[in-house]
């Protein structure tokens, strides 16, 4: 089982869901996260002043899902979430050790 | 003729006195609320609301006395006659609005003491001790907006020496603009003085409240329900949408976007601007008056501003007292007798109009600029007038109030 970690941006979540579920992968989690990548950010503009806004919002999907899968499901984030412009994010995969279902104790791939 | 209380003007002018309450609270507290940060949002809306409250006590039992009473003193002050309240009959008509009841008058004008002193908050904001400012505003209200309406309003001396400020360029606006400076300066800079508004949607909702109650504000000082306050109405609407046209156009040239910031600042701008002269201008005079002071107003902002180095929050200065400025002035150069047989300035032909709102200004700036220095100073050192830096930096809402604006 792997975790899978994709920062994105917020207004392309809907579509990572939809795409997602095809794949029948229904379960996540989703934060409101600020980050930044290499583009260090925006300009804001008030009464004349500029600032830079150096902490943009993005969101944050946690799946985890079987080994077989993980392939077919970062195709798909990064085919929806993709732009092309700078600020599409990120994906971070990792090692899952064990996963419990805690309304029935279930565990392993089962409890996925 | 003995006066004879009209009801039509009674009825206007209380409902005037509604319109500009609503323009402090919450008009005001909800557009400077919404420019600072966060963790500041309550701390800026109380001074507003506190503001109201301490300016409505002290001119109900002196303030208007002082303020209104038979001039005396060569023009100084008036004569406290009705101290407290007291031998204020119901039925008594005021002797400035001859068919509306005193009462009524006393209101309409308590609401513009409150705003000129709560417009003074926003330049001061996320630094200010909150106790020291409960003690400012009952200070400044009594020792500067109270002898300053009496010259202007009241029947004295820059009254008796004919200029003309119909709804308050200079007695709220040069004067609140010219204060906020004085105290900025006792002050001193916030740590992080950034404009990063946290919630801009409250400054919209506030600025609307602003124009609307404008409506009183302007309108309203014509003090009878006809066709000077039409001419006021319409002069003031014209003028505030005018400018925010203007200062709309100016960030299309500076940034090539129209920003909400400035098309709602250009509004209260030209709000300001038009003040002084709404009922003495022509609707193509409110046109170039709008047109102008979002230029004078931005220019102060983004240049004069930084290259000083004062840190006025929210731009109390660079707003209300240079479009107040600019509208003083030309209110001596736009008025127009065909509007109001009282003011004719220098472009129908009276040029000793334009020195007279000159004198006026410089007299009112200049006592404002002082005795608010004065005021401050006095209060830095009895109380202190700044904010621990730790508050500062952690938040005036949780620390000054326990209180926070967001539960998220």
């Amino acid at each position: 089982m792997k975790e899978i970690v994709a920062i994105i941006r917020p207004n392309k979540l809907d579509e990572v869901k939809d795409a997602l579920e095809e794949l029948g992968c229904h379960g996540m989690t989703v934060t409101e996260v600020k980050g930044r990548g290499r583009q260090l950010g925006i300009t804001e503009s008030y009464r004349g002043s500029d600032y830079r806004i150096d902490m943009l919002p993005k969101t944050r999907l946690e799946i985890v899902v079987a080994d077989e899968q993980v392939d077919n499901v970062i195709d798909k984030i990064v085919k929806t979430a993709q732009t092309g412009d700078i600020g599409d994010g990120k994906i971070f995969i990792s090692p899952v050790e064990e996963v419990v279902r805690i309304r029935t104790g279930e565990r392993g791939n089962e409890a996925v | 003729m003995d006066p004879v209380l009209n009801s039509g003007d009674t009825a206007w002018m209380l409902i005037s006195t509604a319109l500009v309450m609503i323009m402090t609270v919450p008009g005001v507290a909800l557009f400077y609320g919404g420019l600072t940060k966060k963790v500041n949002v309550l701390n800026t809306m109380f001074m507003s609301l506190i503001a109201f409250s301490i300016a409505s006590i002290i001119w109900v039992l002196y303030g208007y006395q002082f303020a209104f009473g038979e001039d005396m003193l060569m023009g100084i002050i008036g004569n406290p006659a009705n101290l407290l309240f007291s031998g204020i009959g119901v039925d008594q008509l005021s002797t400035l609005a001859t068919t509306v009841p005193e009462t009524v008058f006393i209101a309409f004008q308590m609401t513009f003491a409150a705003i000129t002193v709560a417009l003074v908050s926003g330049a001061v904001v996320e630094r200010m001790k909150v106790s020291s400012w409960m003690v400012f505003v009952a200070a400044w209200v009594s020792l500067v907006y109270v002898p300053i309406a009496h010259w202007v309003w009241g029947g004295g001396f820059l009254a008796q020496l004919g200029a003309l400020d119909f709804a308050g360029g200079t007695v709220v606006h040069i004067n609140s603009g010219v204060a906020a400076l004085a105290l900025i300066l006792l002050l001193g800079k916030r740590k992080d003085t950034k404009l990063l508004p946290h919630q801009l949607g409250y400054s919209v909702l506030g600025a609307a409240l602003l124009w609307f109650g404008w409506f009183g504000f302007n309108a309203g000082s014509a003090l009878t329900a006809g066709g000077l306050a039409g001419s006021a109405f319409i002069a003031t609407n014209t003028a505030a949408a005018a400018a925010m046209v203007s200062w709309v156009i100016i960030d299309y040239l500076k940034t090539g976007k129209p920003t909400v910031l400035g098309a709602i600042s250009g509004a209260i701008a030209g709000l300001v601007a038009i003040t002084p002269a709404a009922g003495f201008v022509t609707v193509q005079a409110a046109v170039i008056i709008g047109l102008v002071t979002s230029m004078v107003s931005y220019l102060s902002i983004s240049y004069l501003k930084p290259k000083l180095g004062y840190d006025d929050a929210l731009d109390v200065f660079g707003i209300h007292g240079m479009s107040g400025l600019w509208g003083a002035l030309a209110t001596g150069l736009f008025a127009a007798p065909f509007i109001n047989e009282l003011g004719t300035g220098l472009f129908y032909g009276n040029p000793g109009q334009l020195l007279t709102q000159v004198i006026a200004v410089v007299v009112v700036a200049g006592y404002s600029f002082v005795a608010t220095l004065i005021i401050g100073k006095v209060i830095d050192r009895v109380m202190g007038l700044r904010v621990e830096d730790k508050e500062e930096i952690e938040g005036l809402d949780i620390n000054l109030h326990e209180e926070t604006g967001y539960r998220i």
